[in-house]
């Protein structure tokens, strides 16, 4: 029987899962995920997390305990840091061990710790690691390693093309089909905020759909090349925000503000979180210099509802088009 | 002349305020966190910024009011969010229209060169490098002879005869503290102060709990954020031992009284390997230590949103029932109430007792 590891929809899932799965399909071992976010992963989510926890991680135990007693092994790496030059959020790096120390029946973890300031080797050690554990010949992973990375760079291709992660991971897995392109629709907006709140659309009350179907084409940091990115060098602050994704999104907002390429800002922002505490402050700041792009922070926790949401983007989408047609008859 | 001020914690300031004249500036010494601090941090810092970094904003408004013009700080390399405060109270205070100048310290191992540079941006009156040090020197045994009379009056207090004494006493002898100046003066202090502080009258027939203190660091050195937890605890009955103080941690008691020898790293390992930042890892890694040693439970003060407490809190209910010990945890912020707390102290304080006389499982208690 092939063994069996679990890989919960959640967190970094959006970003690094079709190179975990090609990896672990690799190396002959049988992937399962915990499958798009439902009432119920959120309620198991919340009833076993701490209350104090912010929703993503909630929902992260809410996975957890959804794929836990269908696999061998979970899959929850310590992602500390992959560029050397931020972390990811403290919460993700005690991950594994809130989980392990919290919830109860689970089967083993694969913990692994991916720290590249430690060495440019740092990841592939990790995944020999992980091989090693799957009882995998180490020339297997290397080339479970290689095959996955190239998989990760079609995977980041596609999103950079403007697909979300659901879309480029069906165009992977089906190559050779065709999707439909988003309309050219009138309006365009930037939906800054965390891929695993954007993305996942129940969290998200459905945010990407409603504004497709509101006429507003969506553009995200992960649609942003890397390098207009890194050009952004500290957004003339001092110091960069010290984690990866909240660097990203502030980075991608004065990239986009400065630009001028979008009709409107889009903050999404989960309750409780820590880190967007400071980077909505700051995307606000930046916000304020450019009031000719309106900018709207949502907040969602495990309580939005539909109807809240849907009426303030629909007052928001109204508000750009009026201004944008009053702006183009003054021209 | 710039007005200097800086983050009050605890007495601390007492110290910062000797060391910034010394070095030829004019100090706003920052009030004690008011109901009105809140009220400005809260209106002014972004809804889920950490209680401190509220309590700083608040702090800083009402020092700029007396007059302060340059704020001194510190700064961090992360993973936490403490290390950006600054430049986030920097932007809201200019947004505000306030032409503040910060002085963030980073870490010296890192940044020497900025330690340096600011440093000769506060050395006013042009103290010789063997001078700057010696001022330094000074202060930190200031700091070291008020943590010393705080941990002996948090012994006091639970034993006191006549309630207040301790504090009374303990107010008292702040004041001496705060008067030496020179090096013998300051040590002649710590003595008198001592003396007084162990001379108040004890009931040594009472049977005392010992409970330890863990969290963040803010919300344990500034009794105005965590409501007096200590004097509230003292007046129960309880001694208590903090993890942590300005000029080090209670490691002495530590290696001696645990057979391992564990540090407080060590401890923490099997359940939480990694530096999550701020002070996630030393709560679980004191817990255990308290329990080793004996101790009849465990409070951790966390403020509210605080990203490596609540790592540490989703773990602290397995160290707990490992190692018998019960937990407390508050999550502090604006909305937290002095009579709720109490209650729960006291509610806590029975549970303990009832256990150290009657030898009942510990119940990990929840936060
Ligand atoms: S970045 Fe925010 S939302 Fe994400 S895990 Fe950390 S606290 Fe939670
Ligand atoms: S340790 Fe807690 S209080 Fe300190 S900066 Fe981090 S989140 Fe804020």
């Amino acid at each position: 029987m092939t063994v069996k590891v679990g890989i919960p929809n959640a967190l970094l899932y959006y970003l690094y899962y079709p190179l975990w799965q090609a990896f672990f399909n690799e190396i002959g071992v049988q992937v399962v995920t915990s499958g798009k976010t439902t009432k119920d992963i959120l309620n198991k989510g919340v009833r076993e997390a701490l209350a104090d926890a912010c929703v993503p991680v909630k929902l992260f135990f809410g996975h957890i305990m959804e794929i836990k007693d269908h696999v061998d092994y979970l899959y929850i790496p310590r992602v500390v840091c992959v560029n050397r030059k931020t972390v990811y959020c403290p919460k993700f790096l005690g991950l594994p061990d809130m989980i392990r120390h919290s919830v109860t029946g689970i089967p083993p973890i694969i913990d692994v710790r991916m720290d590249t300031r430690q060495g440019h080797f740092a990841l592939l050690k990790a995944y020999l690691e992980i091989g090693k554990l799957l009882g995998a010949s180490k020339i297997s992973v290397f080339q479970a390693y290689q095959k996955a990375n190239r998989v990760l760079g079609r995977y980041n291709n596609l999103l950079r093309n403007g697909w979300n992660p659901h879309e480029a991971m069906s165009l992977l897995s089906k190559p050779g089909a065709v999707l439909e392109k988003p309309p050219n629709l009138g309006l365009k907006f930037a939906v800054l905020g965390y891929p695993y709140n954007i993305y996942d659309s129940f969290i998200s009350v459905n945010l990407l759909e409603k504004l497709r179907r509101l006429g507003v084409g969506v553009l995200t940091a992960e649609n942003i090349s890397p390098i207009s990115l890194v050009l952004q060098k500290n957004c003339g602050l001092p110091k960069r925000l010290f984690w990866t994704f909240s660097d990203l999104a502030l980075k991608a907002a004065h990239f986009l503000f400065k630009r001028g390429m979008v009709d409107g800002v889009l903050h999404l922002t989960a309750f409780g979180c820590g880190p967007d505490s400071l980077l909505n402050k700051f995307i606000e700041f930046e916000a304020k210099k450019h009031r000719n792009i309106p900018f709207m922070t949502l907040m969602i926790d495990e309580q939005t509802g539909e109807a809240g949401i849907s009426t303030r983007l629909e007052a928001f989408v109204d508000m750009v088009k009026r201004r944008k047609e009053a702006l183009a008859c003054q021209k | 002349m710039p007005k200097i001020t800086f983050p009050r914690m605890g007495e601390s300031y007492r110290a910062f305020k000797m060391l910034l004249e010394d070095l030829g500036n004019e100090v706003v010494v920052p009030p004690r966190p008011s109901k009105r601090t809140l009220d400005l941090g809260i209106r002014y810092a972004p809804e889920f910024a950490c209680f401190p970094l509220k309590i700083l904003m608040g702090t800083y408004l009402e020092t700029i009011e007396m007059g302060a013009d340059t704020i001194v700080t510190t700064g961090g390399v992360g993973p936490c969010r403490a290390g950006e405060y600054a430049m986030l109270h920097h932007k809201i205070l200019k947004d505000l229209g306030h032409d503040i100048k910060m002085i963030v310290f980073e870490p010296p191992r890192l940044h020497p060169v900025n330690f340096i540079k600011n440093l000769w941006a506060l050395n006013k009156s042009g103290v010789s490098i063997r001078g700057v040090v010696a001022h330094i020197r000074r202060a930190w045994r200031k700091l070291q002879a008020m943590d010393k009379a705080e941990q002996l009056s948090h012994v006091m207090r639970p034993r006191e005869i006549n309630r207040g004494d301790t504090t009374r006493v303990y107010r008292k002898v702040l004041g001496w503290i705060d008067q030496a100046y020179s090096f013998e003066q300051i040590i002649e202090a710590e003595s008198a102060a001592m003396e007084a502080l162990g001379s108040i009258s004890q009931d040594s027939k009472r049977i005392i709990l010992k409970v330890g203190i863990v969290g963040e660091i803010y919300v344990l050195l500034e009794p105005a954020s965590n409501l007096e937890v200590e004097e509230t605890l003292g007046n129960l009955g309880v001694e208590v031992e903090r993890s942590m103080f300005l000029t080090g941690w209670a490691k002495d008691n530590t290696w001696s009284e645990t057979t391992e020898r564990l540090t407080v790293k060590e401890a923490a390992s099997p359940y939480l390997p990694e530096l999550v930042g701020g002070h996630g890892r030393d709560s679980i890694g004191n817990t255990i230590l308290y329990a080793k040693r004996g101790f009849d439970g465990i409070i951790q003060l966390a403020p509210f949103t605080c990203i490596p407490e609540i790592v540490a809190r989703t773990i602290l209910p397995r160290v707990s029932k490992d190692h018998d010990i019960a937990v407390l945890t508050f999550f502090l912020d604006e909305q937290t109430g002095k009579a709720g707390m109490t209650t729960r102290l006291e509610a806590f304080v029975d549970l303990l007792r009832r256990k150290k006389l009657f030898g009942r499982g510990a119940e990990p208690l929840t936060g």
